[in-house]
């Protein structure tokens, strides 16, 4: 049996890393409600530009764009979103073993990474998977949309670039379904399907023409459609990765807080597991001890 | 009581501004817009630097707001900007930083192509405003 000196010791560090997930669960609770109040705080942008531009869709006619074209289905680009750290449970795993799986299944399609977060660009990086491009330290920080609108810029360069072959841009990120749970979804983020804005369009179209039995008003235009509908598509793409992004950090600090405590619960049992050994140690110890001393007296008695 | 209009300004971060008004002057992309309650429908893009002005009892607020679309409806209008500062919240020292870097970009514009010129107008735009804005403000 190890001696009472090691087992204090060990219940000593095991402690001290107590201590360390304990503070780190409330760092991540903290900073998992900044990153909701965000995605909430970023949702009245996102619907009203989801509005506005399914009404400019419906006027915008057969008005072609390079975002909206849809092209061949050879080579895509897959945008992953993880995080910089680890201890955060499955967060990290899950993500990229989605990526490998997304991988594997287009076999033979040529597929180039970008990463965001260091955690996907070492993981690949390692098992030389090509690596277009790579961010970090962007979700380490409140995620600005500076940030987001840049890689969504070069996501959308990659794609409209001349030379490009790329057929489809998607992007691979943790949605936030509760602190508890994450949900890792691809979403497809280039070409944009003019779908996601039609289905709208009539949904809201048809609720408000019954509710007031009034014709819709155009717009006036300041710019012709068209034109307001091509600036604000790549504004779109722009928010839609603003939005991953987000929805990435606040999974990111929920499957934290999740792990750590977790984490602490397991130090608790362990301490407890380790001051019974030690207790049963001493014990057995002074027994043997009282044991020496009678029997030495005894001896002398005699 | 005259009718009032709500204004809404939202950035991708977050919804600066949600108030009723009496007149909006909107930096459109083409001109000045001046939207009183009741306007038609109508949707035009912004400048890429410009000042939102907003009248409510006779109380004139300012706003330094850049880049994006406007849309109105006769009960309400929707700012959808990149950026948007109130004068209060403006910081004067990076006003003037950036004022100062695009200066010195546009000098060096005439020899260097590689400077995007468009850029530099704007941002020299945006950081005259910004600083003009702040300076009201503190008096």
């Amino acid at each position: 049996m190890a001696n009472l000196q090691d087992i204090r010791r060990r219940v000593r560090s095991v402690r001290n890393m107590q201590q360390i997930t304990k503070a780190m669960k409330l760092v991540a609770a903290a900073k998992l409600r900044r990153a909701q109040d965000r995605v909430i705080a970023a949702r009245p942008y996102a619907n009203t530009m989801k509005r506005v531009l399914a009404r400019l869709a419906a006027r915008a006619g057969d008005y072609k764009h390079p975002l909206l074209e849809s092209r061949g289905d050879e080579h895509y680009v897959l945008a992953l979103v993880t995080a910089d750290k680890g201890l955060c449970g499955g967060f990290n795993t899950n993500l990229i073993k989605a990526a490998q799986r997304f991988i594997e299944e287009n076999e033979g399609k040529r597929v180039e990474l970008v990463t965001v977060g260091r955690k996907g660009r070492d993981f690949f990086r390692r098992r030389k998977v090509p690596i277009a491009g790579e961010y970090i330290n962007v979700t380490a920080q409140a995620v600005t949309h500076d940030d987001a609108a840049e890689i969504a810029r070069s996501l959308m360069d990659m794609y409209t670039a001349e030379d490009s072959t790329v057929d489809r841009v998607y992007v691979l990120y943790n949605e936030f379904k509760s602190v508890l749970s994450q949900k890792v979804t691809i979403k497809q983020l280039l070409p944009i399907g003019a779908e996601e804005f039609a289905e709208e369009e009539t949904g809201e179209e048809t609720a408000r023409t019954a509710e007031k039995g009034e014709v819709l008003i155009d717009y006036l235009y300041e710019q012709p459609p068209a034109e307001i509908f091509g600036r604000l598509l790549p504004r779109y793409v722009e928010t839609q990765v603003f939005y991953a992004l987000l929805e990435s950090v606040a999974s990111e600090q929920g499957a934290r807080m999740t792990a750590m405590d977790s984490a602490s619960k397991n130090a608790s049992e362990v301490i407890d597991k380790l001051t019974l050994n030690m207790n049963r140690v001493r014990q057995a110890s002074i027994t043997r001890e009282i044991i020496e001393v009678v029997s030495g007296a005894q001896a002398l008695e005699r | 009581m005259p009718e009032k209009i709500l204004l809404e300004i939202v950035t991708p971060e977050r919804k600066i501004l949600e108030t009723e008004v009496d007149r909006v002057e909107v930096p459109g992309f083409s001109g000045e817009l001046g939207i009183l309650p009741g306007h038609t429908e109508l949707i035009s893009q912004l400048k890429p630097a410009g000042l939102l002005t907003y009248y409510l009892n006779e109380v004139k607020e300012e706003m330094a707001i850049s880049d994006g679309f406007v849309e109105v409806k006769p009960d309400r209008i929707v700012v959808l900007a990149d950026k948007a500062e109130r004068p209060e919240d403006i910081d004067i020292a990076r006003a003037l930083e950036l004022k100062e870097t695009a200066e010195r970009q546009l000098q060096k514009a005439m020899s260097d192509p590689d400077i995007d010129i468009a850029r530099a107008t704007t941002d020299l735009e945006r950081a005259s405003i910004n600083i003009q804005l702040a300076e009201k403000a503190r008096k």
